[in-house]
């Protein structure tokens, strides 16, 4: 029976399981419902926790433009969110004629829902998580399909050529930006050798972001241009395509647009502290679970932060940009990353094996390091020839024709004699 | 039991999905019926708990084919009103295919053994290393492994042939 | 392992319900006040004239396959990945050459010009 203190979470399933086997039901109900409750515990929870992310964005993102941000409602303005939820709450479904009524409601729930059950799979703590499933990784990719399909069904379901037109750029995009994020996971992969979530965080003597930083930066941008936002977000872009795949959506339906949106944000920054900043892990954490919890929240809002940073400080890419950056660089990078820390890895494994664990630990890191250096530089040499910048005309340098008042060629005068 | 009865819901699921997917009068709802049925095979790897083959599944084939489908459904015709009529003159001929095909599996399977065999006791992790260890194996399956990245190689040769084929000539 | 998989179909179960159940009670207090005007379909406060269609564009299609080829290849690397700790050098190189494959033929679309956005 775990302590209160040092692990809440484990404490509190213990103690509901042990009431409900004293109260005579088989262990398997007990299990189910065991699960169900802590399925929606997390699901709930997730969707009440956006409504502090919706804060913290405004805020922050006010604060990085030199403005205040919200501060009237409630203290810091912490109940702006909650106002604007209850108002999204009252609004009226205009629901456009000639929509198809399931897919046009269906695609808002699949939305949400993708964003959600990523978190089935993220280890909190060392005891506390939804579940270790062994296929942990690939799950976190095959979800983002499941949101692509909703995407899909918003724009086709709306009845409006530019929500089509808007989510078919949004496809490609989504579609585009799974390629590295699918390659770049297969490091961490191998270099746990397990695909589950918690023995991946278990494995982290040394974070990942030092022995795989190509990938850690890889996953991290393709991950932000999965999520639409800024630098990636044509898919919202309210000034040139008409707000994209959501035009036709109104109230509580886009609000659950904009919710996975931010939920997602939040859910990246969870799974790159899971995946390469070690997770829970830190001093302590193997008995004291809590603070794993602790440390992984820590590391979660600093990475969150440096994806705020990312959305208030750089301009919108152009789509063409977007796929250039995608397949000229992102994914050549990330097959060069797998290949050399496969060959390199195996190459001087052979010879480190001598070594006590904690100087092979660091001795390998260190060795990756380098290797990763290499093909960034190498990478970035090949790439320049090949993401070659269009010359384009400085126009203000060359001599123009000036406006200037010239005198008008006279015409000939009339004769005085005439009549006006 | 309850397993029973899941294994009947969700292949109902996905035998009514499939159902839909051919007699849908507009493309696009067939597309997504098509969707679902795919999402009821993942289920159905699941449950024989073979999970890789369950997400591998739902990425492959709704994160990519499905979404494939569905472009070449959108852009090829003008969907929004897509009324034409589901059945051609010969369906019976293709009813009574599927009906001998139906059977002739049927017979098939009805005399291997392996439903009398539970499924194999060892845990998903274990099978799937070994997989691995297979793949790039000389004696085990390597030379096949290498060839499917060669025919991965002409897929994308010639998709990209033929598309690039279509924008040069057609502009 | 058939418990992980019952976890992840509640979860999923709930987190397609609770969205639901949240829009269904939107819609309850909502006004609704449909109107012609407001359920015309958007476009920049014109009528639609003609028939909704979209422009056919090959190029969301390869973008589509391009990705479907590599998505496949990544599954076949995944299995090899997850046993990467107990191959021997041999067998990384043979996989190694599989990506390299794979890369000739990224190289040849980018070279093609096919994945530019046109």
């Amino acid at each position: 029976m775990p302590n209160f203190w040092s692990d809440p979470f484990g404490f509190i399933i213990q103690g509901f399981n042990n009431l409900l086997l004293s109260w005579g039901w088989p262990a398997s109900t007990v299990q189910v419902v065991g699960d169900a409750l802590g399925a929606f515990v997390l699901v709930a929870g997730s969707l009440f926790f956006c409504l502090l992310l919706i804060w913290a964005e405004r805020k922050i993102g006010g604060r990085v433009q030199d403005r205040l941000g919200p501060n009237r409602v409630g203290p810091f303005g912490l109940f702006q969110a909650v106002a604007d939820m209850l108002k999204i709450f009252t609004k009226e479904f205009v629901t456009p004629t000639g929509v198809d009524k399931v897919v046009y409601n269906l695609a808002p729930i699949l939305s949400v829902a993708a964003v959600i059950m990523l978190w089935a799979v993220i280890p909190f703590t060392i005891t506390f998580y939804g579940n270790d499933l062994n296929v942990g990784v690939l799950y976190l990719v095959a979800v983002g399909g499941l949101a692509e399909m909703g995407i899909v069904m918003a724009g086709w379901g709306s009845n409006n050529k530019f929500a089509l037109l808007g989510a078919f750029r949004a496809v490609a995009q989504l579609v585009s930006y799974e390629v590295p994020m699918v390659i770049s996971l297969l490091l961490p992969v191998m270099l746990s050798g397990s695909m589950k979530l918690n023995e991946i965080v278990r494995s982290q003597d040394v974070w990942f972001i030092l022995s795989a930083p190509i990938a850690a930066i890889i996953f991290f941008i393709s991950s932000i241009a999965e999520n639409g936002r800024a630098p990636f977000d044509l898919m919202e872009a309210e000034s040139e395509i008409v707000a994209g795949f959501n035009i036709e959506y109104s109230g509580l339906k886009f609000g659950f647009f904009f919710v996975g949106d931010f939920l997602h944000a939040f859910t990246i920054a969870l799974l790159f502290s899971v995946l390469f900043l070690g997770g829970w892990r830190g001093p302590g954490a193997d008995q004291i679970p809590l603070l794993g919890f602790v440390y992984l929240m820590l590391k979660t809002t600093i990475m969150y932060f440096v994806g705020l940073l990312v959305r208030f400080s750089l301009p919108r890419f152009r789509i063409d940009q977007m796929m250039n950056i995608n397949w000229k660089m992102l994914t050549p990078l990330a097959l060069g990353a797998v290949i050399a820390t496969a060959l390199i890895d195996k190459g001087v494994s052979r010879f480190l094996v001598t070594l006590t664990p904690v100087l092979y630990a660091i001795v390998r890191t260190a060795i990756l390091l380098l290797a990763n250096a290499l093909v960034l530089w190498t990478g970035m040499d090949l790439m320049g020839n090949v993401l070659e910048r269009r010359e384009r005309r400085v126009v203000a340098i060359e001599p123009r024709p000036v406006a200037r008042p010239e005198p008008l060629p006279v015409e000939p005068e009339q004769s005085e004699g005439e009549v006006p | 039991m309850i397993l029973q009865l899941f294994f009947i819901v969700i292949a109902a699921v996905t035998l009514i999905s499939a159902i839909f997917v051919v007699t849908a009068k507009r493309l696009m709802h067939a597309a997504l019926w098509l969707v679902l049925a795919l999402f009821g095979v993942a289920v159905l790897f699941a449950f024989l708990e073979a999970s890789f083959y369950a997400v591998v599944q739902v990425l492959v084939y709704i994160g990519a084919i499905a979404i494939l489908i569905i472009f070449a459904v959108m852009l090829t015709r003008r969907m929004m009103d897509e009324k034409g009529a589901q059945l051609n003159k010969g369906w019976w001929v293709a009813a009574v295919a599927a009906a001998a095909l139906f059977a002739g599996l049927l017979a098939a399977l009805g005399a291997w053994a392996g439903f009398q065999e539970g499924p194999g006791a060892a845990p998903d992790t274990a099978v799937l290393t070994q997989f691995g260890i297979d793949l790039v194996d000389p004696s085990k399956v390597a030379i096949p492994f290498e060839v499917a990245s060669i025919l991965l190689l002409a897929a994308l040769v010639g998709a990209i042939y033929i598309a690039a084929d279509k924008k040069g000539g057609k502009g | 392992m058939l418990s992980d998989w019952l976890y992840i179909g509640i979860f999923m179960l709930l987190s397609l319900f609770l969205p639901a159940a949240a829009i269904v009670i939107a819609g309850i207090l909502g006004p609704k006040k449909p109107s012609p005007i407001k359920n015309s379909t958007y476009e920049c406060g014109i009528e639609t004239v003609g028939e909704t269609w979209v422009q056919f564009k090959a190029q969301y299609y390869v973008y589509a396959l391009v990705f479907l080829v590599f998505d496949v290849e990544t599954i076949f690397l995944y299995p090899w990945a997850l046993a990467y700790n107990q191959l021997t050098f041999y067998m990384v190189a043979e996989a190694v050459l599989f990506i390299l494959i794979l890369l000739t033929g990224l190289i040849y679309a980018i070279r093609k010009g096919a994945l530019e956005w046109q």
